[in-house]
C-alpha cells in the first residue's frame, strides 16, 4: 500500500485552485471572511476589549469587558455552528485564507471545544464572590495592579482604590483567537503565529494572580523562558522543513514526502529532498508542539505553571491549549508526514509510554492539588498520545472526543479548586482538603465526580474517552500502549483515590478551609463540567457521531 | 413491547438510593424505612422474575435489548440464565436483612456537624451497590457488565471507608486510619483486575467486532470467529484476573479479610455474599462462555489454586483471633471451592457451585450478621473478649450456632448439598482433587467449632454478663435466614431444577461431557 493511499483514509483533497500562474501577476489575496468568521469575531472583540480598557469609565469595565467577552464567544461559536450544518465539516471542506487555514471537521470540532472552554473559563475569570470583600470593592482573583512590586505601597494603593486587572478578559481574547487558529493552521507558518498569539497572552495571564503574587510571577517567568525556547525550537524545524521542501504549505509538504512533486524549486536544488532536514525538521516542530502538550520529558513547567498561575487560568489553559495543541500535533502528523508514519510512530511510542507512566508516577508524591492536577494532566496527554498514534481515522475521531471530555472536566475540577480557601487565599495544599467532604458534602461529591472522571471509572466521559482511544489505539495495531495505558490509569486511580479518602474519610481540621460560596458564574461552570462528564459518561454516542463525522482533515 | 421486567428490578434500588439520599438530616428514621421500603420492592420483582422465568426455555430469557453506544458496539442487552435468576433472587433477598442488620449502624455521632447525613449516605449506597450487582447479573452484553462490575466499586468503597464498626466509634484515628487503608486496598485490588480486564475487553472487540454474548456465540457456531489460541488465552487471563480479584482466589484475596474486617458487619455480608459472587458468576458466563479452549487450557492451573485457597483459608480461618476476619478467611476458603466447581467442568460440579454462590450468601450472612449483634453489646472483635455467651444469650448463641454449622456444611442445611454436590463433580474428573479438597471440610469443623466453643460456651465472663439477647429486629434477621437454611437444605429442588438447564448450556460452551462413571465404562 502507497503512502498516498494510505492517507487518503482521512484526508479529502480540497477543491482545485483558481487557474492563474504565480509569480506572473499580482493577484489579490481572496479571504473567505465568512469561514474565518469564528476567529476574526474573537479577534475582533480582543480588540474592543483594548479600546474598552481604554475609554470605559474603570467601574464599568468588569461589566463591558465580561459582556464582551461572552458575546464574542457565544456569537463565535454560533458562526462554527453555521459553518458545520453548511457542510464544512465534511462536504465542502476547504482550505482558505491563501492556504493559510483549513476549515473542516477536526479544525471546526476543536474550535467548538475551545470556544466553550473559553466560555466556561472566563465565567470563572469574572467571579468575584471568593474572596472577601476589600476596602468595599468586590474582588476577582487578580492582581489590583499587576505592575505594582508585590508588597509595595503602589500595591497597597491599587487595592485601596479598588483596582483590578479587567485587561485579562481581553488577554484572554487573544489567546483564545490564537488557540482557535492552532489547530486550524494550514502552514506552517500560520501554526507558528497562531502559537504566538496564544502564548504570548498566557504567559501574562500566569503572572497576574491576586494571592500568591511571586509565586504567580515565577510561575509567568518560567513558563515563557521554557515557551520562548520550545517556539524558537519549533520555529529552526520550520526552517528546516522549508529547506527540505521548498514549501511552508502542508500539503505541498507533504508531496515532497509522498515524492509526488514534479518540479524542484531551482533556488532549493541543492537541499530539497533531503532526508536528513526533513527528519531535523520534523522532531524539532514535533518538540515545540509536544512542549505545549505537556509530553514528557517536554513537561518540566506544567507543574511549576499550573501550581503558580490564577487557579481560573490554570483551568483555561489546561483545557483549551491542549484541545488546541493535540489539534495541531494532529494535523501535522495526518496531513504533513503521514508519508513518514513509519519514523514518528515509534519516537511518539516512546513518548507516549514515559508521559503516561512518567505523570502517574511523579502525581503519586505531590501534595499539592494544583501540581496534582499538572501531573494528572500530563498523564493524560500520554493516553491522548495513544489515540494519536493510532493513526487511523478512529484515531482522529477519538482523540477529538477525548479532547471534549476532558477540558470540561479540567475547567470543573479547577473550579471546584477555587472555593476551597483560607485566610492566604485557595487552600491548595492537600492535607487542607482532610475532611472537606464531611464539612462542605456537596463541593466535596462534585469534586470527586472529577476526580472519579480522571480516573476513567465507568458512567463518565473520562471513561469513555478513554475507552475511544485504547479502542483506536489497539485497532492501530498499538496493544502495548493500551496495556501500558491500563497500567498507569491503574497508578493513577490511587492518588485521584486518596484525594478522595482525604475528602471523605479523614476527620476535618480545626483550622481547615471554608468553601466560599461562588456566585452564579463559578457554579455555572462547575454545572456545566459536571453534566458534560456524566452526559458523555452515561450517552455518548451523539458526540461519538459528531466526533466520527469531524473525522476527516482536508488537504 | 413488554415491560422491561430486569431493567426495573435494577431501577427500583437505584431511584429509592437516590431517594434515600435526598432526605434531610433529621429525619434518618425516614430514610431507613425508604430504603427498606425499596429493597423488598426489589424483592418483589426479584420474585417476579423468578416466577416469570421457565427453566426449560431458552437460554436467556425476559431479555431486553436497545442500542447504546454505537461507535463502541456496545448494546443495553440484559438476559437472564437460571444462574442470574438464582444470584439475583440472592442479592434481592439479601438486601433488606442488610439494611435490616445495619439498622443503627450509621447513625450520626453527636459530635459530628449537624449538615453530615451518613445515615442516608449507608443506605444509599447499600440500594445503589444492589443495583449494580443485579445488572452485572442481567448483562449479556460484555461491556456492560464491565461497566457495572467496575462502577459498583465506588459506592462499595464509600461503604467500606466511609463507616466504621460501632465497636470503634468513627473518632478513633488509628480505626479510620486502619479503615481507610483497608477500603483503599479494596478498591485498587479491584481496580487493577477491572483494569485489566478493561484491556481484555477492547482486545475482545478487536478480535469479535461485537461485545454480544449472543454475537459472538452465533459466530463461534458459525466458525467466523478467528481467535488464534494465544489471543484467546492472552484475553481468558486478562478476564479471569479480573474475576479471581472479587472473587477472591489465592494468591488475590489478601484485601478480602481488611476489608471485612473494617467494615460495618452488613457492609462486610455486602461484600462477601453479595459483591464477590460477581467475580464467580462472572467466571462461569464468561470465561468459559468466550474463551471454552483457554479456560480447559487453563484449568489445571485454576484448580490448583482453588485448593490453595481451601486449605490455605481455612488453615488461616484456624488460626484468627478476630471473629470478622475468621469468617473473611473462611469466605476464602469457599470462594475455593466455587471456583473448583466451576472449573471440574463436570455438570455437577458446576451446577453445586452455583448452588454454592447461593448457600454461601445465605450462610455467611446469618453467620455474619449474627456476629456483628455480638460484637455490638461487646465492643469488641477479638474472640479472646468473649465466653459463655450461651448461658446470657440463648438465642444469640442459638442462631450463632447455626450460621457456623451452616458454614461447615452440616447434612440438612443448605451448603452440605451445595458442597457435595461441588466434590462429586470434581472426583469424578479429578479424584486426587476431590481428596485434597476435603480438607477444607474438616478444618471447617475445626475453626467454626473452635470459634462456637470460645465464645458461647465455658465460664461466663464478667464483660459478657449483663449481654442482653436478639431483640426483635434481629430476629426478624437471623430467622428467616435460618429457616431458608433448613429449607434449601432439606429440599433443594426448586434451586437445583432452575440452575440444572443453564448449567447444560455452560457444559455445551466448553464442549465438555460428564465423565462415565467407572462402574458403568467396566460393564
Amino acid at each position: 500500500m502507497s503512502a498516498t493511499s494510505v492517507h487518503t483514509l482521512w484526508t479529502s483533497l480540497a477543491a482545485a485552485p483558481p487557474p492563474g500562474t504565480p509569480g506572473a501577476t499580482f493577484d489579490a489575496p481572496t479571504i473567505e471572511y465568512a469561514q474565518l468568521a469564528p476567529i476574526l469575531i474573537v479577534v475582533g472583540a480582543a480588540v474592543l476589549g483594548v479600546l474598552a480598557e481604554a475609554f470605559v469609565p474603570r467601574k464599568g469595565r468588569y461589566y463591558v469587558q465580561l459582556f464582551i467577552a461572552v458575546v464574542a464567544i457565544a456569537a463565535a461559536f454560533a458562526a462554527i455552528i453555521g459553518l458545520a450544518t453548511s457542510g464544512f465539516a465534511t462536504t465542502k471542506a476547504q482550505i482558505v485564507a491563501e492556504g493559510a487555514i483549513a476549515v473542516d471537521g477536526p479544525a471546526l470540532f476543536l474550535q467548538g471545544t475551545i470556544l466553550l472552554a473559553s466560555l466556561v473559563a472566563v465565567f470563572t475569570f469574572a467571579e468575584r464572590r471568593l474572596d472577601p470583600v476589600s476596602h468595599g470593592n468586590r474582588v476577582d482573583s487578580f492582581a489590583a495592579d499587576a505592575a505594582a512590586v508585590p508588597g509595595s505601597a503602589a500595591e497597597k494603593a491599587a487595592v485601596k482604590a479598588g483596582f483590578a486587572t479587567t485587561e485579562v478578559f481581553p488577554l484572554a481574547m487573544f489567546a483564545v483567537a490564537g488557540l482557535l487558529a492552532f489547530p486550524a493552521a494550514n502552514d506552517l507558518l500560520t501554526l507558528f503565529i497562531a502559537l504566538e498569539v496564544f502564548s504570548l497572552p498566557l504567559y501574562l495571564l500566569c503572572a497576574v494572580a491576586r494571592r500568591k503574587r511571586l509565586m504567580s510571577q515565577e510561575a509567568a517567568v518560567k513558563y515563557f523562558l521554557l515557551g520562548a525556547f520550545s517556539s524558537a525550537f519549533l520555529l529552526f524545524g520550520i526552517a528546516l522543513l522549508y529547506g527540505y521542501a521548498g514549501s511552508v504549505s502542508y500539503a505541498k509538504i507533504a508531496d515532497v514526502v509522498d515524492g509526488t512533486v514534479q518540479q524542484i524549486d531551482p533556488a532549493l536544488a541543492g537541499t530539497m529532498g533531503n532526508d536528513a532536514l526533513l527528519l531535523i525538521g520534523m522532531a524539532m516542530i514535533l518538540m515545540g508542539l509536544l512542549f505545549k502538550v505537556g509530553a514528557v520529558p517536554f513537561h518540566m513547567w506544567t507543574p511549576d505553571v499550573y501550581q503558580g498561575a490564577p487557579t481560573p487560568v490554570t483551568g483555561f489553559m489546561a483545557a483549551a491549549t491542549k484541545v488546541a495543541a493535540f489539534g495541531a500535533l494532529l494535523r501535522l502528523l495526518y496531513v504533513v508526514l503521514p508519508g513518514l508514519t513509519w519514523d514518528w510512530r515509534p519516537v511518539l511510542w516512546g513518548v507516549a509510554i514515559v508521559t503516561m507512566l512518567g505523570g502517574a508516577i511523579v502525581a503519586i508524591t505531590q501534595t499539592d492539588i494544583k501540581r496534582l492536577l499538572a501531573y494528572s494532566s500530563i498523564a493524560h496527554g500520554g493516553f491522548i498520545l495513544a489515540g494519536v498514534i493510532a493513526a487511523t481515522p478512529d484515531g482522529i475521531s477519538s482523540v477529538l472526543f477525548y479532547l471534549l471530555a476532558y477540558s470540561f472536566v479540567t475547567i470543573g475540577a479547577f473550579a471546584v479548586v477555587t472555593l476551597v480557601r483560607d485566610a492566604g487565599g485557595e487552600a491548595t495544599h492537600l492535607s487542607k482538603w482532610a475532611g472537606l467532604g464531611r464539612r462542605s458534602p456537596l463541593v466535596a461529591a462534585v469534586f470527586a465526580v472529577f476526580l472519579l472522571a480522571f480516573a476513567g471509572i465507568p458512567l463518565t466521559s473520562g471513561f469513555s474517552g478513554k475507552f475511544a482511544v485504547f479502542k483506536a489505539a489497539a485497532e492501530g495495531g498499538a496493544g502495548v500502549l493500551v496495556v501500558v495505558g491500563v497500567l498507569s490509569s491503574a497508578i493513577a486511580a490511587f492518588f485521584y483515590i486518596r484525594v478522595i479518602v482525604l475528602m471523605f474519610f479523614s476527620e476535618p481540621k480545626a483550622d481547615g478551609p471554608t468553601v466560599a460560596v461562588p456566585s452564579v458564574l463559578t457554579m455555572a461552570a462547575i454545572g456545566v463540567g459536571v453534566a458534560v462528564t456524566l452526559v458523555l459518561g452515561v450517552a455518548p454516542q451523539y458526540f461519538l457521531d459528531l466526533a466520527g463525522q469531524a473525522g476527516t482533515f482536508v488537504r | 413491547m413488554s415491560f422491561p421486567l430486569l431493567t426495573a428490578t435494577a431501577v427500583l434500588p437505584a431511584a429509592g438510593a437516590i431517594l434515600t439520599a435526598a432526605v434531610p438530616a433529621a429525619r434518618r428514621t425516614v430514610a431507613k424505612w425508604l430504603a427498606l421500603l425499596f429493597s423488598l420492592g426489589t424483592l418483589a420483582l426479584a420474585a417476579i422474575v423468578l416466577v416469570r422465568f421457565e427453566p426449560g426455555g431458552d437460554r436467556y430469557q425476559l431479555t431486553e435489548s436497545h442500542s447504546w453506544i454505537k461507535d463502541f458496539g456496545v448494546r443495553y442487552e440484559l438476559g437472564v440464565d437460571g444462574i442470574g435468576v438464582a444470584l439475583i433472587a440472592l442479592t434481592a433477598l439479601l438486601i433488606p436483612f442488610v439494611i435490616m442488620a445495619g439498622w443503627n449502624d450509621a447513625d450520626p455521632l453527636e459530635t459530628q456537624s449537624k449538615r453530615w447525613r451518613p445515615t442516608q449516605g449507608f443506605f444509599a449506597l447499600i440500594l445503589m451497590v444492589e443495583a449494580m450487582v443485579i445488572l452485572s447479573f442481567e448483562a449479556t452484553d460484555v461491556f456492560l457488565f464491565y461497566i457495572f462490575f467496575e462502577a459498583m466499586l465506588i459506592p462499595m468503597y464509600f461503604l467500606i471507608g466511609g463507616f466504621g464498626d460501632r465497636a470503634h466509634a468513627g473518632t478513633d484515628e488509628a480505626a479510620a486510619t486502619q479503615r481507610s487503608y483497608a477500603a483503599v486496598k479494596f478498591l485498587l485490588y479491584n481496580l487493577v483486575g477491572g483494569l485489566i480486564m478493561l484491556a481484555a475487553v477492547i482486545g475482545l472487540y478487536v478480535v469479535a467486532g461485537t461485545f454480544s454474548l449472543s454475537e459472538i456465540a452465533e459466530m463461534r457456531a458459525a466458525g467466523t470467529l478467528e481467535m488464534s489460541t494465544n489471543v484467546e488465552r492472552l484475553l481468558f487471563l486478562g478476564f479471569f484476573f479480573a474475576f479471581a480479584v472479587k472473587a477472591p482466589l489465592w494468591p488475590l484475596h489478601t484485601w478480602l479479610p481488611n476489608a471485612m474486617g473494617e467494615a460495618t458487619t452488613p457492609v462486610a455480608v455486602l461484600i462477601t455474599a453479595v459483591v464477590d459472587k460477581v467475580g464467580t458468576f462472572a467466571m462461569l458466563r464468561f470465561c468459559l462462555q468466550l474463551f471454552p479452549e483457554a479456560s480447559k487450557w487453563a484449568t489445571p492451573v485454576v484448580l490448583v489454586l482453588a485448593l490453595v485457597s481451601i486449605v490455605y483459608g481455612a488453615l488461616l480461618a484456624v488460626g484468627q483471633r478476630d471473629i470478622k476476619r475468621l469468617i473473611a478467611y473462611a469466605s476464602i476458603s469457599h470462594f475455593g471451592f466455587i471456583i473448583l466447581g466451576i472449573f471440574a467442568m463436570t455438570s455437577q460440579g458446576q451446577s453445586g457451585a452455583t448452588l454454592y454462590m447461593v448457600n454461601h450468601g445465605l450462610s455467611t450472612a446469618a453467620l455474619m450478621l449474627v456476629a456483628g449483634f455480638l460484637i455490638s453489646r461487646r465492643g469488641s472483635r477479638l474472640i479472646a473478649d468473649y465466653g459463655g455467651v450461651q448461658k446470657v444469650a440463648p438465642l444469640l448463641a442459638g442462631t450463632f450456632l447455626i450460621g457456623g454449622l451452616a458454614t461447615l456444611s452440616l447434612p440438612g442445611l443448605a451448603p452440605f448439598v451445595s458442597e457435595f454436590l461441588v466434590l462429586v463433580g470434581v472426583f469424578a474428573a479429578y479424584p486426587v482433587v476431590g481428596i485434597v479438597a476435603t480438607t477444607g471440610i474438616v478444618l471447617a469443623a475445626l475453626y467454626v467449632l473452635v470459634l462456637y466453643q470460645r465464645t458461647m460456651t465455658g465460664p461466663v465472663k464478667a464483660e459478657v454478663s449483663g449481654m442482653p439477647d436478639l431483640k426483635a429486629r434481629e430476629l426478624a434477621v437471623a430467622v428467616p435466614l435460618i429457616v431458608l437454611l433448613i429449607g434449601l437444605g432439606v429440599y433443594p429442588k426448586p434451586l437445583t431444577d432452575i440452575v440444572n438447564p443453564a448449567i447444560t448450556h455452560t457444559m455445551q460452551d466448553v464442549n465438555k461431557q460428564d465423565p462415565k462413571p467407572e462402574v458403568e465404562a467396566a460393564k
